[in-house]
């Protein structure tokens, strides 16, 4: 293997998702993952921090508060490269649909937030296969910390960029670290082929938008056959009727 | 007094542009001996009146063990196996080497980029991609370079046994572990031996007794640590 900067052989399609947390992306990638398996695509999902063999590090580094903005950049494009190499190159490869709930921009965002040298993170992310698709959720500060207090109990020392020194208050650091982010994605969306959508839209009009985005890639993938009851339950069907299991 | 340089893009977080320690690495291919002589240099060093420091690969509290659990695994690339030594390089630069050199030690580092990127680069790793993510590494003061051939490591290297990633096991499938480890020993030698060059390392010949090697070690580290005060 090597790295290549050279992806345009690669028969697949890469839609990849971005915004800040939420931003309801991952919400509207599940709905489009739901889609396309219902209309029989064969696709694969990768999320950001999944890596089976470098999400512990990640955990114990964000437990025990022992990362730095490069370490923390670095553990990230570890867990990407890993996923990269496993799930995505892979996938595309075989000529079927990746869905990517966060890619490469939340590393440029987050870590030129975290004041790394952008241009190194660039080059760190060189092995990456360039998107068919890149959507940004575009939401406000006030509507995404509406959305958050609303769904769960407490923010994350590194979400609210604690280990900046912001703020001492949780709340006020995670305010002005995710403004910088939002700050840093709009800049991504000049820079990068990036659709922005409207994410204070309903749930339905967006969705609607995604699929119409997602509808011209989607021709020459490969479909499995549509079937109610799963293959091999019809198989098991189709050994009692020839005399059952023996 | 040390100047603050960086082979690339500073990092952010290091304000000083100046350390009034030492920064010195002691490079060598697998088994050649490295450990040893840091550790004698370092009684030697101690017992002189200097403050020193030691830190070798994989001993970051953040990314050790997460390194060694990978490595049981059948299946890491070389991409993903770099980013984890980056980051462990990175994690006991900040957390030991650094303090140290703001301390005024002498830090004795048991390998440094150099290693990583041999090793990243005879698996297939671009150089170039290599050079960009460690321009974040402080230029040390001195290289050492352990120099040895092949056929003299391996004499050693048998009587404590292979190592399957010593031996390129994990890229060099269709080989048998001894010509595996000559094969990947000798790509990592030229590697090491071509960046000797470039970058104007000390090399010592490694093939002599531990004795000789350290006197050798010895005497061209001294300049460097005599230079500044002692604690």
């Amino acid at each position: 293997m090597a790295t290549t900067t050279d992806f345009s052989h690669l028969p697949g399609r890469l839609i990849v998702v971005e915004g800040i947390d939420g931003s309801g992306k991952s919400t509207q990638l599940d709905l489009l993952h739901k889609w396309l398996r219902s209309e029989g695509y064969v696709t694969v999902f990768t999320e950001w921090n999944s890596s089976p063999i470098v999400r512990d590090t990640t955990k114990r580094g964000k437990r025990k508060q022992l990362l730095t903005p490069m370490s923390f950049s670095l553990v990230h494009a570890a867990d990407f490269a890993s996923r990269t190499y496993e799930q995505i190159l892979p996938a595309l490869q075989a000529g079927v649909i990746v869905l990517a709930d966060r890619y490469v921009y939340t590393a440029f965002a987050r870590d030129a937030a975290r004041g790394v040298n952008r241009k190194w993170v660039r080059d760190l992310y060189s092995f990456a296969p360039p998107p068919s698709l890149a959507l940004y959720f575009h939401v406000s500060l006030d509507e995404s910390i509406r959305r958050i207090a609303a769904a769960r109990a407490e923010i994350k020392f590194y979400e609210a960029g604690m280990d900046l020194g912001l703020s001492d208050d949780l709340q006020e650091s995670f305010r002005l670290f995710q403004g910088r982010i939002l700050e840093e994605y709009d800049k991504l969306c000049d820079e990068y082929d990036i659709t922005r959508i409207d994410a204070s839209q309903t749930l339905v009009s967006q969705q609607v938008q995604v699929r119409e985005l997602v509808e011209p890639l989607l021709e020459g993938m490969p479909r499995r056959e549509i079937t109610k009851v799963p293959t091999h339950i019809q198989a098991g069907y189709a050994s009692l009727a020839a005399g059952g299991a023996r | 007094m040390t100047a603050v340089k960086f082979y690339g893009e500073p990092p952010p977080g290091i304000e000083q542009d100046w350390l009034p320690g030492r920064l010195i690495v002691i490079e060598g291919t697998d088994g050649v001996g490295r450990s040893t002589i840091i550790s004698i240099l370092k009684d030697y060093l101690e017992a002189s009146g200097w403050g020193v420091v030691d830190s070798g690969l994989r001993r970051s509290p953040l990314v050790g063990p997460g390194i060694d659990q990978a490595k049981e695994g059948h299946t890491l690339d070389p991409i993903t196996l770099n980013l984890f030594y980056a980051t462990d390089f990175w994690d006991r630069f900040e957390r030991i080497m650094l303090p140290a050199l703001q301390a005024g030690m002498v830090v004795l580092a048991d390998r440094y980029i150099f290693s990583l990127m041999a090793r990243a680069i005879v698996r297939g790793a671009p150089r170039e991609w290599l050079e960009q993510i460690y321009g974040f590494a402080l230029v040390p003061d001195q290289v050492v370079y352990l120099d040895i051939d092949a056929e003299d490591l391996v004499l050693r290297v048998l009587e404590r046994g292979f190592d399957f990633w010593e031996s390129g096991g994990d890229y060099l499938h269709d080989r048998s572990i001894y010509d595996g480890f000559m094969q990947h020993q000798r790509e990592q030698l030229r590697e090491m031996s071509e960046m000797a060059e470039r970058y104007g390392w000390d090399v010592i010949d490694a093939r002599g007794t531990i004795e000789q090697v350290f006197e050798d070690v010895r005497r061209v580290v001294m300049p460097t640590v005599e230079a500044m005060p002692q604690v």
